[in-house]
């Protein structure tokens, strides 16, 4: 497939859910999406357009919630496509990619422990990086604390 | 009767420390669960308090042995996010230190297999031929690891047209080296015997674990940055990228042996299209906004994902190793084979856990603990090539 084909497709079908479509230079693609589409937006890159997921990215902002970036490249071509969600406080929840895609699950657990942000439907929320008795409630990678 | 090994975590011997729970009935392994972060140093939260400038140094000493290629990822990242293209000469520079060092984790790498399945002579050779490129390296950039050499918008120091002829003569020694390996590894009964079929991963599940490098080149996923998104001087020269479908232990080997022959073809023609120019742009600031940065390091992808408000510190950076997608698909590539098997499975995505101190085993129905020694694990690998030996006939 080519990058205009997926492309098109991806505007076909998720046209009126892209709230933004930014593209940083010609290989760097970033797309806002709001948090509910995220898994038919996800499953969508995974399953029907062979996209590779590379990792996800989460970041503290200073507007008060939590923005995760989802990377996926499409084998062979030179781009890199950046899923992003913005998670509102204090309901810091998002429902996980990992019943799609399995090797999502260790970026969750980290994104879940580094800043606590609640993945539904994860097989598996233990801590990953952090130890078992790390105090509840204390995330390192939020600006709050 | 179902056992728990537990492999690991302490006394890393090179990258990462580890932790592998090996679900067992009799030999075959059936569940296996994994528990990583013994390492964790912070350092994503740590770069939030350096300069652009310091946070290559410190991205440097992510990974001991392919300590370049998070710097590469760095500066990729930088260069994204600032719009700016690295002088011709230090791409070429770049490339050069990258595919030295990938030489030189292959040898590390596959001198460690060999020490897994009882070759100790492949391991001790191969070592000292890693050495060559160690001196190249040393002379070159004045370390033998770690080499610093990167920066944005160029390289810290140029390459003496003077020592370009000794580089080239100490390559020429090593290539017989590798012919030598190659033969060695590849057309061993015994290897094979002890490879074949073992701790396959499959194209789909290579695709679903998302793995990388070669990882997933030889389960017939052909992905490689240096082709796919290419960075650095790989677009201007001519070599291949090398894919192999059977995805178990042996296919791994030989990846890694076929890629040292193309980084030697790099190399070569990095040195002879190389031409005299600036090699550094002196980048004083970076604009805000985010930048990706991608690499081919020896294990696979790196990527690093920053985001800038213009200010001279990072307002966060995100860094992703090649092994930790890479380890997780362990979990089924180690299903129903046997423990003997397990220290070569586990070693072949290159995570290097066998420096793990001891074993536990424990009995699920006495609960009882079984200690073992880490080199009880090497004596029940060593065992079965002994065993294999016999079975061929060969003594």
């Amino acid at each position: 497939m080519t990058w205009k084909e997926i492309n098109k497709k991806i505007h076909d079908r998720f046209d009126k859910k892209i709230v933004k479509w930014f593209e940083h230079n010609e290989h760097r693609i970033y797309v806002d999406i709001d948090p509910a589409d995220l898994v038919e937006f996800g499953r969508f890159l995974f399953e029907d357009l062979q996209a590779r997921f590379i990792i996800a990215s989460g970041v503290d902002t200073p507007r008060d919630g939590i923005e995760i970036l989802y990377h996926f490249d499409f084998f062979q071509l030179p781009y890199v496509f950046s899923v992003r969600v913005f998670i509102e406080k204090p309901k810091l929840e998002v429902d996980s990619l990992v019943p799609y895609i399995k090797g999502a699950e260790w970026i969750e657990r980290e994104i879940s422990e580094l800043l606590g942000i609640q993945f539904n439907n994860h097989p598996d929320m233990r801590h990953l990086i952090l130890p078992d008795d790390w105090p509840e409630g204390k995330y390192p990678l939020r600006r709050d604390q | 009767m179902s056992e728990i090994i537990p492999i690991g975590p302490y006394h890393p011997l090179q990258e990462e420390p580890e932790f592998f729970r090996l679900h067992v009935e009799g030999e075959r392994v059936i569940k296996m669960d994994i528990e990583i972060g013994y390492n964790h140093r912070g350092i994503e939260k740590l770069a939030e308090s350096k300069s652009w400038d310091q946070v290559v140094f410190l991205v440097e000493r992510i990974c001991g042995i392919c300590s370049t290629s998070h710097p590469a990822a760095s500066i990729n990242a930088m260069e994204d996010l600032g719009g700016i293209e690295a002088p011709e000469r230090a791409q070429y520079i770049r490339t050069i230190v990258c595919e030295l060092e990938r030489i030189h984790s292959h040898l590390l790498w596959l001198g460690l297999a060999g020490h897994f399945i009882g070759y100790n002579t492949v391991w001790m050779w191969v070592w000292k031929y890693r050495e060559i490129i160690c001196d190249i390296l040393d002379k070159m950039t004045g370390n033998r690891q770690s080499y610093a050499m990167f920066k944005v918008g160029g390289v810290r120091r140029d390459i003496l047209d003077e020592d370009i002829p000794w580089f080239l003569k100490m390559l020429d020694k090593f290539k017989p080296a590798l012919d030598l390996f190659k033969g060695a590894v590849m057309d061993d009964p015994v290897i094979h015997a002890r490879t074949k079929g073992v701790g396959v991963l499959t194209t789909e599940q290579a695709k679903k674990y998302c793995v990388v490098g070669p990882t997933a080149r030889p389960s017939g996923v052909a992905i490689d940055v240096r082709k796919d998104d290419p960075y650095f001087a790989y677009e201007w020269l001519d070599w291949d990228m090398v894919v192999l479908q059977e995805g178990d232990v042996f296919a791994k080997v030989a990846c890694r042996i076929l890629e040292m022959y193309e980084s030697m073809k790099i190399l070569e023609q990095c040195f002879k299209k190389m031409k005299p120019g600036i090699v550094d742009l002196h980048v004083k600031e970076l604009p805000p906004g985010e930048g990706i940065g991608r690499a081919e390091a020896p294990r696979g992808e790196v990527y690093h994902y920053v985001r800038s408000d213009g200010s001279n510190f990072p307002v966060r950076y995100k860094v992703r190793a090649p092994s930790y997608m890479n380890i997780f698909s362990n979990e089924v590539a180690v299903l129903g084979e046997q423990v003997a098997d397990a220290a070569l499975i586990l070693a072949a995505v290159d995570p290097c856990y066998c420096c793990t101190e001891r074993i536990i085993a424990i009995d699920h129905d006495t609960n009882e603990e079984k200690k073992l020694s880490s080199s009880d694990l090497l004596r029940l690998s060593h065992e079965k090539t002994i065993r294999v030996k016999k079975e061929l006939g060969i003594s």
